[in-house]
């Protein structure tokens, strides 16, 4: 195991089983609260996430660590003058750890290479998000086995990375995939064919209805208005693909609904009272998975 | 170029050179994309010849370039088995072959060429080269993981 967390493709499914249940324990509160006290994590934001930065904020000091940071404002000036590589090699010598999120694909990789200190990649461009599978994982496991389970993936399948990245983690596990998304928005090809060679079953659907019986996670993603010519084609497309409880009336009893937030008009609020929702559980799993991470990283 | 006059001979189709590298079984049509491969243009300094589509036993057609006072690095060489794997190397000093070699496909290729992903933090100006793993689906970029499936000599930076 490096000591960088790059991207879910370098993990195995013992090193995800192990990340995750470290993180269990964390959550059962069975935990050294001064485990990495002295420790310093810079988090270093090229574009805004709040919640991810929060996140990791919280659980450095949930493990008696702090961290540092800077503004998005001046990391982008930063970035403007500065190489990132030389940014890299300058905060490695004010942290323990470096958390990176970066616009660019592959920045959380060139930021490995140049630091001097282990690098956790919150988000580089349309590329890996590792700690955003792990969570996605974590939370499903919270329910049930991941072991040849149906998931669906519904949404913007083609920009949203933490599908993807969840889909290679998800054919770890022998679970089948059901996509529906809109078109134009498909899963790209060269991951289907990727995913295929790994002996995952894709099937794509017209509808959540045509497959809302057998599944056992329905995993949302945003889809952004951006991505459509105008906004009447937008509210077309995303009202069919809205998760109601009409439509979750016909789920499995155990069947959870997954969004890694912020949502826009993808649930029903009214989804939120039932226990098919996960996904404030899912963002609240997201500071147990981070401490895991970090206690592998920096200990 | 000269005109193929004795396909048993081809060695006297260029002028033989004294010392230098001749790249022999290169696929027909390919020789200009070794070249480029190289990163032999005319600001630089070699001596080049070049003899496309020779007719040839084994092959059909091949292609050969020569390269005066310029002996190749392994590295340079491998290079050449991305468009080419069966070109032989034929090292030549004092007008002898003195060194027979074949290239061998590499497992990772820097600084030669540039992934064509926008968005990848290789076409920034960091501090880095391009870095290529070789798979057999086509170049890797080890950065942003995207894929250069066919088509690589078009890359060359
Ligand atoms: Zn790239």
């Amino acid at each position: 195991m490096t000591r960088h967390i790059i991207s879910i493709r370098d993990f195995d499914r013992r090193q995800i089983d192990r990340l995750l249940d470290n993180a269990k324990r964390i959550d059962a509160q069975k935990y050294d609260r001064n485990a990495l006290c002295g420790k310093i994590l810079a988090t270093l934001f090229f574009e805004p996430s709040t919640r991810t930065r929060m996140s990791f904020e919280a659980a450095i000091a949930r493990l008696g660590g702090t961290s540092i940071s800077v503004g998005s404002v001046e990391a982008c000036s930063m970035a403007k003058g500065e190489t990132l590589a030389d940014t890299i090699r300058v905060v490695s010598g004010y942290a323990d750890a470096i958390v990176i999120r970066h616009p660019k694909e592959g920045a959380a990789r060139l930021a490995a290479h140049f630091a001097g200190v282990p690098v956790i990649n919150a988000g580089d461009g349309s590329g890996q998000h590792p700690s955003q599978t792990l969570l996605d994982l974590y939370t499903i496991r919270q329910s049930m086995k991941l072991d040849g389970i149906n998931v669906a993936l519904i949404g913007d399948l083609r920009y949203g990375r933490t599908a993807h990245s969840l889909a290679s983690a998800l054919s770890l596990y022998n679970a089948k995939l059901h996509t529906i998304s809109p078109k134009g928005l498909e899963l790209p090809s060269s991951l289907i064919t990727e995913l295929g060679e790994r002996g995952m079953e894709i099937t794509d659907h017209q509808e959540i209805h045509d497959i809302i019986k057998e599944v056992d996670v329905i995993y949302v993603t945003r889809i952004q208005r951006e991505r459509f010519p105008d906004s009447a084609s937008y509210f077309n497309v995303a009202s069919s693909y809205r998760i109601t409880p009409e439509l979750l009336a016909s789920a499995k009893k155990h069947a959870i609904v997954l969004h890694p937030l912020p949502r826009v008009d993808e649930i029903d609020p009214r989804v939120d009272q039932l226990p098919h929702a996960k996904y404030f559980e899912q963002s609240k799993n997201g500071v147990p998975v981070r401490m895991a991470m970090l206690l592998q990283v920096i200990q | 170029m000269k005109k193929q006059e004795d396909p048993e001979n081809e060695g006297l189709l260029v002028r033989r050179i004294n010392n230098g590298t001749v790249i022999d079984h290169i696929v027909g049509g390919e020789a200009l994309n070794v070249v480029k491969i190289l990163g032999i243009t005319g600001t630089t300094t070699e001596s080049l010849s070049i003899a496309t589509n020779v007719p040839s036993g084994q092959m059909g057609k091949k292609d050969i370039v020569k390269l005066s006072n310029r002996e190749l690095s392994k590295e340079e060489v491998d290079r050449i088995a991305l468009i080419s794997p069966g070109a032989t190397i034929n090292i030549i000093r004092n007008y002898k072959v003195c060194e027979k070699k074949g290239v061998e496909i590499p497992d990772l290729i820097e600084g030669l060429v540039r992934c064509p992903n926008p968005g990848c933090i290789s076409n920034t100006n960091e501090p880095i080269r391009s870095r290529f793993l070789v798979t057999p689906k086509g170049l890797h970029c080890a950065y942003c993981d995207w894929v250069i499936a066919r088509d690589i000599t078009s890359h060359i930076i």
